[in-house]
């Protein structure tokens, strides 16, 4: 059974949830609230979306670091059907994308559940970003050979390879004897990533708008980047209790939750130039009228390596002295 | 192994590998008697359709396919047979007492649908074929069946022509609305008319 620390957590996670969906189901309830349906609509599937998230990942955090790693390789090979799927790839390279599915995100996961660190540091960006090309060009079609490659490889390094920092989370060897600050760090990351999304999205409803790149997407402003970010910053200090950032370092929670949504941001602007440029607006279709896994999850995919890594660099520099 | 097991399987297996969203347009499932026709571009085609009809249709829904493919070794005849109970066409020798439109006509009876393919054989996706005859006489034969135009999306990334592996993309299922042969339309322009129907979904 974890501890009362990490059960406040995820008890606060599904208190927030259920207000949430109390609060839409409220709104949708009164005609008169001067809401957009579709806006409520599209609040309500958010939360739907985010209650399955919450119980699937709650249920593996219960179950252990494999289960969690599990799940979050079904995660990013979902994710990898919905990148592949819109991206147009050629006859030539049929054989290369079943090693792709098949291969790699199943090697990558396994190396993480197994904690290789050594080996799933590079085994997409250095061994499968070298070697993909190659049999890519032993099918013989070099019509588009780069853009081809490269668009293959973004799938890899966004939906596989940075998404499998999150269960590598689990992995870091955290100051103190407590078994579930591991999953504790990962329910944080990922509780501020989901959150940032939905404050910028919250402060973009503000009457005032500047939208930062209107070319490729209108609903991201100024007010929603800056309200949302600044809003999780001191979500994220105020939940130092539930990080490995304690003593004096509460301060450190504040500023990776302030990483973290910029991070999401980067993702979110990043996934919306490729969903323009190919002419769509939601990435799959997992169900009906919803948008896809990938438009929910990017966010995380974005900020999951940079938020490892800081977290990483953190203890090997200052983490050493510190006591949890 | 029970079949039913088996053919519960294969539907989710086809499901999972296809990653099959399905969309009935101007159109809802029934269990009367039709005609599913759809583009083909993948081997993969058939039981995709079949895997995305609901339980009771699907029960009632009979693939039409190519003898000489699906004879071939134990494990294709099986399938064949057993659990697609599908309907067998001889695409070699047709011969006139036995023609593929009366095989159809019998083999359907007064309850069974049928799922066919009119292009006859697999494209490359590019582009939907022209439409062999073989719909136009099964209308004449039997004008009270409902033609269901049906587009497969994007199985020809998934399976395509000469590969054996899958890879696992997301396609699209779109069923339409249901049409019939009108009194006085040749058989030119009926075909025509039901290739833009197949054409149309796509748009969708």
């Amino acid at each position: 059974m974890p501890d009362a620390r990490t059960l406040a957590l995820l008890g606060g996670v599904l208190l927030l949830l259920a207000a949430a969906a109390g609060a839409v189901r409220f709104l949708r309830s009164r005609t008169d609230s001067g809401l957009d349906a579709a806006v409520l609509q599209t609040l309500g599937h958010r939360v739907r979306f985010w209650f399955l998230l919450f119980l699937v990942l709650a249920g593996a955090f219960l179950l252990g670091r494999t289960a969690t790693t599990v799940m979050f390789g079904l995660l990013a090979f979902w994710a990898l059907r919905e990148f592949i799927t819109l991206t147009p790839t050629r006859p030539g390279d049929h054989r290369t994308l079943f090693w792709v599915f098949f291969l790699i995100p199943l090697l990558q996961f396994v190396l993480v559940g197994l904690d290789c660190y050594e080996l799933y540091s590079i085994l997409i960006p250095v061994f499968a970003f070298l070697l993909l090309p190659a049999h890519i060009a032993l099918a013989g079609d070099y019509k588009r050979f780069l853009e081809r490659t490269a668009k293959i490889e973004a799938g890899l390094l966004i939906c596989v390879y940075s998404l499998s920092f999150a269960p590598a989370m689990l992995t870091l060897s955290l100051p103190g004897e407590d078994p579930y600050a591991g999953t504790r760090l990962l329910l944080f990351f990922l509780l501020i990533a989901q959150l940032g999304d939905a404050m910028q999205y919250a402060w973009a409803q503000l009457p005032s708008k500047h939208v930062i790149v209107p070319t490729i997407n209108p609903h991201r402003t100024w007010e929603g980047l800056l309200g949302g970010a600044g809003t999780v910053t001191l979500l994220g200090a105020a939940l130092w209790w539930a990080t490995p950032f304690s003593g004096h370092w509460w301060w450190m929670a504040g500023v990776m939750a302030l990483v973290t949504a910029l991070m999401g941001f980067a993702g979110a602007i990043t996934m919306s130039a490729i969903k323009r440029d190919r002419g769509v607006k939601d990435y799959g279709t997992l169900v009906e009228g919803h948008g896809g896994l990938l438009d929910r999850i990017d966010s995380i995919c974005f900020a999951a390596p940079v938020f490892f890594f800081l977290t990483k660099f953190w203890l090997a520099w200052f983490g050493a002295g510190q006591t949890g | 192994m029970d079949t039913n097991l088996l053919r519960n399987i294969l539907v989710l297996m086809a499901r999972f590998l296809s990653g099959t969203s399905i969309r009935w347009i101007d159109s809802q499932p029934d269990t009367c008697q039709r005609v599913y026709f759809a583009n083909h571009t993948s081997h993969l085609d058939g039981i995709v359709l079949w895997s995305a009809l609901p339980q009771d249709v699907r029960m009632l829904t009979r693939p039409v396919a190519a003898k000489d493919y699906w004879t071939a070794g134990p494990v294709r005849r099986y399938l064949s047979s057993r659990v697609f109970n599908a309907i067998l066409i001889d695409r070699k020798e047709i011969k006139v007492h036995r023609s593929p439109v009366q095989m159809m006509v019998r083999e359907m009876g007064d309850q069974y649908s049928l799922i066919v393919f009119p292009e006859g054989s697999r494209s490359d996706g590019s582009e939907i074929r022209e439409f062999k005859s073989g719909l136009y006489y099964l209308c004449k034969k039997r004008p009270d069946l409902e033609l269901i135009p049906v587009h497969i999306d994007n199985m020809n990334r998934i399976l395509p022509r000469g590969e054996v592996l899958p890879v696992p993309l997301l396609s699209c299922i779109t069923f339409g609305p249901p049409l019939w042969l009108e009194a006085n339309e040749t058989k030119a322009q009926f075909l025509e008319r039901a290739r833009s129907a197949v054409r149309r979904l796509k748009e969708i």
